[in-house]
């Protein structure tokens, strides 16, 4: 309840808030994975610099050939954004679902990507939607497929000297149709996932033509599963093509026991969630 | 009698205003100059001895008063309890550590900031010990806690052998012989009653202010039981009680977490006499889940046996409680309130043993319900599984077992007697408020459709109202805190010089309510408007001595003071109106903020007329005395014994095994209501936490002793996204225990809720021939039952 | 910042939480503390019009921001019509959770004037209740809602009970 002292900056430039990184301190954006944390004084940084203040960061735009989500945004613009319903439905969802109606006030997409929790809905689907970290720098930006920035638990590819600026997701085209689902620790939609899938899938003349499924959850970060859109890809979309896709919804994920599943549990619930959101996304195509 | 008809009406409640305006007063809230805040540093580890305890550090940070570790305060003796069965808790941890939580040390700093900065600089080595942590392998004493004690097994309570001076007979030998007949009907199930923590939402909060120069100290505790406190408090620091005052403010929810006296409250007041200054501490989340009592924790085979016709014959339970390293106040007794309800509703042999025993776990106590919940949780799914097996509705199973209306009293196996009853007047209502025959047709229906849908009943006497002066013969006594052996309660109720009434009762109530119940029995006794009455509660300097609010008692022990008192205050009222209308006192009537002669309503006087009377004095009738009040000191003869019947319908996923609770219907029956308003409040709320045991909660432990539910992320509480409304109704069975006829409504519907949920999702399951699922009904274990049925 | 109206400064540390700046320095202790987690909600206050959970949040961070607490909803002593609510369904017992809980219905009946009471018990999700099993928070948010329609707001449902 009581966090550590530290010193804090609220630049108002990128500049001033890439002069006051260093190699102990944290970005604060929304604060809600972070500051808990400082409560609890399991993470505890020499300097908090506070982007909050920094114009032109709170903007989800069209920026011609991708969606620019700012790191300001917060998970309640995200679920509510008319550009992130067309172009990205899964990830509306998913942000709709965070925590809850206080959170998604204060907490931003970005972060939420950032943070890299084992349950956090979001970054499935900004993997889903073949999202792009942009990461900024002193020295300059640079870009990381989403899937790669999501390193490992609570681990991104971000540098104490970096903030993560915006995520671009790829707007959508014809045929394309995407949904996230999730069992939440509380049973339904609430709470972190248990298991949770994001699916973003494209049809062409009744047949799928890409496909990219992502899960959070299970394992030990969210993560694409190529196998999945895989099998997906050329099958008609049928019940019986979905589910035998979702039966690889944890080839390559290392599924972790916690106090909501058993390995088992887990793995069959990975499943489960990938055949319904699947679906979800063919069904929103057909409809 | 009554002339008013504010009794058992909807009256909107007086504590409110303040409440929803963000100017209730809550312990915390309060801040003299000059307040000390404190931290304690907490073991992270379940067992073990300290090897090394260095404070130096911490002592120097700035802003840091005073660093406390056992040494400082081994003279005070460990905490106080009220059934000291057990290991008693040190105030802080003696050279070992029995749970993880268990306070070491204590800072004392300007600031809380500085304090848990104090905290961290403290520097502690332990040498690990095995941890004991599963119940049956602590019954079995392979590693025994505390050495000295030679066993972990406290106590063994059965139903026939609680209290050996009623000389009961042991009912075993019938149940056993009942199992041997020929159309014996024997079902048997292991089940766990999980460990859970209360969570209040206000967290346990504490402020001694001692006063040098006059000696006393006051202290606000954010406690359901300020004269126990004081008491406790007094004794402990070598006080009298005369210096020590207890106020209980704001209390934010206590669901009998706050009925125990904590060692932080001890060593707050003793800080605050140490160094004669304000001193704070109010505990966070994580202390609240690690370091204040928890409820439950039971695991027990419970057998029922019966006729093929649904004939019961008698039931067995034989259980472990989980009792924590330490023993507080009821701990050991805990059980105890199970065991006098042991047969619920039904009238059949009973043979009950609970052994009570230490784990290196948070002490556990007083949790809503306190042992009943348990005990007809076993009993209430034994019977379901019962009715199965012999292919009978579940209902009709139950009603063809209850006790009549016409055998109240009804004594029972463990020597109480059942005061009142219509059990089956209950179920009736319930079967048509809930359209209990379409319920079944829709469920059949959906179940046609391969969905898992289920409706699962139960029902539940309850004990309580505490309770009878023979409860301090079995070992139940408040003596350990200087205060009488007995569970009583207080009503002053007084009329001011104005006509206007303040009442001051003992209670310490958390939500109940008490400021709008007791305005409306003193109004419908004397007339005087409810907006002329002011209730006091929760203060034990200017209060009369009354134990508290806790199980389910308040209005039927209090509330009875308080009404005795009321009537005394007519009756010397009605003399002195009597007097200034030339009239006989058996001829006034009070109502309409005044008395006048019956038949005469233009003959009469205003309350302010009588109480300016009876304060003059030398106008007053001969023989009576100067003054309008009176204070009446209540211990019941015999507790109360609500009583309801409840139905839950839901559906279960079964691809994942989530259980969604669809529809909620209870009737409950506590005799009169006082406020329908309240009662119905109070059934919600219960009926929430029973959900909550029921679907989410579980106070989890690992076997090395660590709280891995420490914080609200992994201790879910019901969301109200996680809960249908309700649907209830009461019937109304009077108790002849008090004049009032009421019995108490706090607990009823936790104790009537777990098992009916749990009872709905095995109906739910029965297509796939699941016999039970134990709780929480997390979606990960409802799958695998599944998965062992289909298996 | 401005609190309820009125403009407020302070020096305060960094790490003061925004719910203690309000509750310990501001003395306005209507704005409870209820976990560290943020999982509650009994902190709940309006930032800029937005419900948010003061202990998840530094004071700095509030620094230049519009705060209203459950000390500022009632205006010229006129209840606002979800505390009007509250008291009216019985909406409260302990009254801990209470400051939150209707500082998180009025900002849902500012965006929803005809919430269901799925879209109700959604919008307070973020706000535990351990005393009214959220039964009559739901009647007092109908209430409330029907009330700033300038509807008639539905019957209790213990009116014309047994």
């Amino acid at each position: 309840m009581y966090p550590r002292q530290f010193d804090y900056v609220a630049p108002t430039s990128l500049d001033e808030a890439y002069g006051a990184l260093g190699d102990d301190s944290k970005v604060l954006a929304g604060g809600m994975s972070l500051i808990p944390l400082m409560k609890m004084r399991l993470l505890s940084p020499g300097t908090l610099v506070d982007i909050g203040r920094i114009p032109g960061l709170d903007a989800i735009e069209d920026k011609g050939d991708h969606i620019s989500i700012g790191a300001l945004v917060r998970h309640s613009t995200t679920a509510g954004h008319p550009l992130i319903a067309q172009h990205a439905p899964a990830l509306a969802q998913a942000a709709g679902m965070t925590g809850d109606v206080q959170v998604r006030n204060r907490g931003t997409t970005c972060g939420s990507l950032a943070h890299v929790d084992v349950a956090a809905d979001q970054p499935a689907a900004v993997l889903a939607h073949g999202g792009v970290a942009v990461v900024g720098s002193a020295s300059g930006t640079r870009e990381v497929m989403a899937d790669a920035f999501c390193m490992d638990t609570l681990t991104a590819d971000l540098s104490p000297n970096e903030i993560l600026l915006e995520i671009r997701l790829p707007k959508a085209g014809p045929g394309e149709g995407s949904a996230y689902d999730k069992l939440g620790r509380r049973g339904g939609h609430s709470d972190y996932a248990v298991a949770g899938v994001a699916a973003w899938v494209k049809m062409d003349a009744g047949s799928i033509t890409d496909a990219r499924v992502a899960i959070t959850g299970v394992g030990t970060k969210p993560s694409l599963l190529p196998e999945v859109s895989q099998a997906l890809i050329g099958t008609d979309g049928s019940e019986s093509a979905v589910a035998s896709a979702a039966e690889h919804a944890v080839d390559g994920v290392t599924v972790l026991e916690d106090l909501y599943g058993s390995v088992e549990y887990k793995t069959h619930l990975a499943k489960v969630y990938a055949k319904r959101a699947i679906q979800k996304a063919i069904g929103s195509i057909r409809a | 009698m009554a002339t008013t008809s504010v009794m058992g009406g909807v009256v909107k409640r007086r504590e409110d205003p303040a409440l929803i305006q963000g100017l209730g007063k809550y312990t915390d809230d309060f801040a003299p100059v000059g307040t000390l805040r404190v931290a304690f540093l907490r073991s992270p580890v379940a067992r073990a001895r300290i090897t090394r305890l260095d404070t130096s550090r911490a002592k120097e940070i700035p802003g840091v008063v005073a660093v406390y570790t056992h040494d400082d305060v081994a003279h005070l003796g460990p905490l106080l309890a009220q059934v000291p069965v057990g290991k008693l808790r040190p105030l802080l941890a003696a050279g070992e550590v029995n749970h993880v939580g268990e306070a070491i040390a204590m800072v004392v700093a300007e600031d809380r900031y500085i304090a848990q900065d104090a905290v961290e600089a403290i520097e502690v080595d332990f040498d690990e010990l095995p941890a004991v942590i599963d119940l049956r392998k602590a019954a079995s004493d392979e590693v025994v806690i505390h050495e000295e004690l030679g066993s972990n097994v406290l106590h063994t309570w059965t139903y026939h052998g609680y209290w050996e001076a009623l000389g009961l007979e042991d009912q075993t030998p019938q149940v056993d012989e009942a199992m041997q007949r020929e159309d014996a009907v024997v079902v048997s199930l292991d089940m766990v009653n999980q460990r859970l923590i209360p969570v209040a939402i206000e967290p346990r909060s504490v402020l001694a202010e001692y006063e040098p120069g006059y000696g006393r100290l006051t202290v606000h505790s954010s406690t359901q039981v300020p004269h126990a406190l004081a008491g406790a408090i007094a004794t402990q620091l070598e006080m009298s009680i005369r210096d020590v005052r207890v106020v209980a403010p704001e209390v934010g929810g206590g669901f009998g977490c706050k009925l125990n006296v904590y060692n932080d409250e001890i060593l707050v007041a003793w800080a605050s006499r140490e160094l004669g200054r304000p001193v704070k501490w109010t505990e966070t989340r994580r202390e609240a889940a690690g370091a204040t009592i928890h409820g439950r924790g039971w695991v027990a085979t419970a057998t029922l046996v019966g006729t093929r016709d649904g004939q019961f014959l008698g039931y067995k339970l034989e259980g472990i409680a989980d009792m924590g390293a330490y023993s507080q106040n009821f701990t050991v007794a805990i059980p105890l309130l199970g065991l006098w309800i042991a047969s619920g509703q039904y009238k059949m042999p009973v043979s009950w043993t609970v052994d009570c025993v230490v784990t290196n776990t948070m002490t556990t106590d007083a949790y809503r319900g306190a042992g009943r919940p348990e005990a007809i949780y076993y009993l209430e799914r034994i019977i379901d599984a019962y009715a199965r097996e012999i292919g009978m509705d579940p209902i009709e199973v139950r009603e063809k077992n209850f006790w009549q209306p016409e055998e109240f009293p009804a004594t029972l196996g463990c020597g109480f007697a059942l005061d009142s009853g219509d059990y089956a007047a209950a179920t009736q209502r319930l079967k048509e408020i809930a359209d209990y025959e379409g319920l079944k047709r829709r469920r059949d229906e959906a179940r046609a459709e391969g969905r898992l849908v289920g409706i699962g009943v139960g029902s539940y006497v309850e004990v309580c109202g505490f309770g009878p002066a023979v409860l301090a013969d079995i070992g139940f006594s408040w003596s350990a805190y200087g205060l009488p052996s007995s569970f009583n309660g207080s009503g002053l109720v007084r009329v001011n010089p104005d006509g206007t009434a303040t009442v001051i009762i003992g209670t310490g109530p958390s939500g109940q309510g008490h400021q709008t119940a007791w305005a409306q029995i003193v109004s419908d006794g004397l007339g005087i408007p409810l907006d002329d009455i002011r209730v006091h509660h929760g203060d034990s300097a200017t209060s009369p001595m009354g134990i508290g609010t806790f199980g389910s008692r308040s209005l039927a022990v209090d509330g009875t003071a308080t009404f005795a008192a009321t009537e005394a205050v007519r009756e010397k009222a009605a003399k002195i109106a009597a007097k200034l209308l030339e009239a006989a006192p058996e001829d006034i009537v009070f109502a309409d903020g005044g008395a006048h002669v019956a038949g005469s309503p233009d003959r009469g006087v205003d309350w302010k007329a009588i109480a300016q009377a009876a304060y003059q004095g030398h106008t007053l009738p001969e023989g009576v005395d100067s003054g309008l009040e009176e204070t009446i000191i209540h211990t019941p003869g015999n507790a109360t014994w609500p009583f309801g019947t409840h139905l839950a319908m839901v559906e279960v996923d079964p691809d994942t095994g989530d259980v969604e609770l669809l529809e909620y219907y209870a009737v409950d029956d506590c005799g009169n209501q006082v406020n329908p308003m309240i009662v119905n409040g109070q059934v919600h709320g219960g009926i929430a936490q029973g959900v909550g045991q029921a679907l989410f909660e579980d106070a989890y432990y690992d076997q090395d002793g660590n709280l891995l539910t420490g914080s609200l992320v992994d201790y879910p509480i019901p969301t109200a996204a996680d809960l249908p409304s309700f649907q209830l109704s009461h019937t109304v069975t009077p108790t002849p225990v008090n004049p009032m006829g009421v019995k108490g409504i706090g607990e009823a519907g936790t104790i009537g809720s777990a098992h009916t949920v749990v009872n709905a999702v095995v109906d739910a399951l029965e297509p796939l021939g699941v016999k039970h699922v134990d709780m929480p009904l997390r979606p990960r274990k409802v799958w695998a039952a599944i998965q062992e049925a289909r298996a | 910042m401005t609190v309820n109206g009125q403009p407020v400064s302070a020096e305060v540390e960094p790490r003061t939480l925004l719910v203690h700046f309000l509750r310990e320095d501001l003395r306005l202790t209507g704005t409870h503390v209820g976990c560290e987690t943020g999982y509650c909600g009994a902190c709940t206050v309006h930032v800029d019009g937005e419900p948010v959970k003061s202990c998840t949040m530094f004071a700095v961070q509030a620094d230049g921001a519009n705060v209203t607490t459950i000390e500022g909803i009632a205006s010229n002593g006129d209840l606002h019509p979800v505390q009007e609510g509250f008291w009216e369904r019985h909406g409260l017992q302990c009254g801990y959770c209470t400051p939150g809980m209707i500082m998180s219905s009025v900002a849902l009946l500012s965006k929803n004037d005809r919430p269901s009471e799925e879209e109700i018990r959604h919008g307070i999700e973020g706000n535990l209740c351990r005393c009214t099993g959220y039964h009559n928070i739901v009647q007092a948010v109908q209430f409330a809602a029907a009330r700033m329609r300038g509807e008639e707001p539905p019957a209790a449902d213990w009116e014309g009970g047994e």
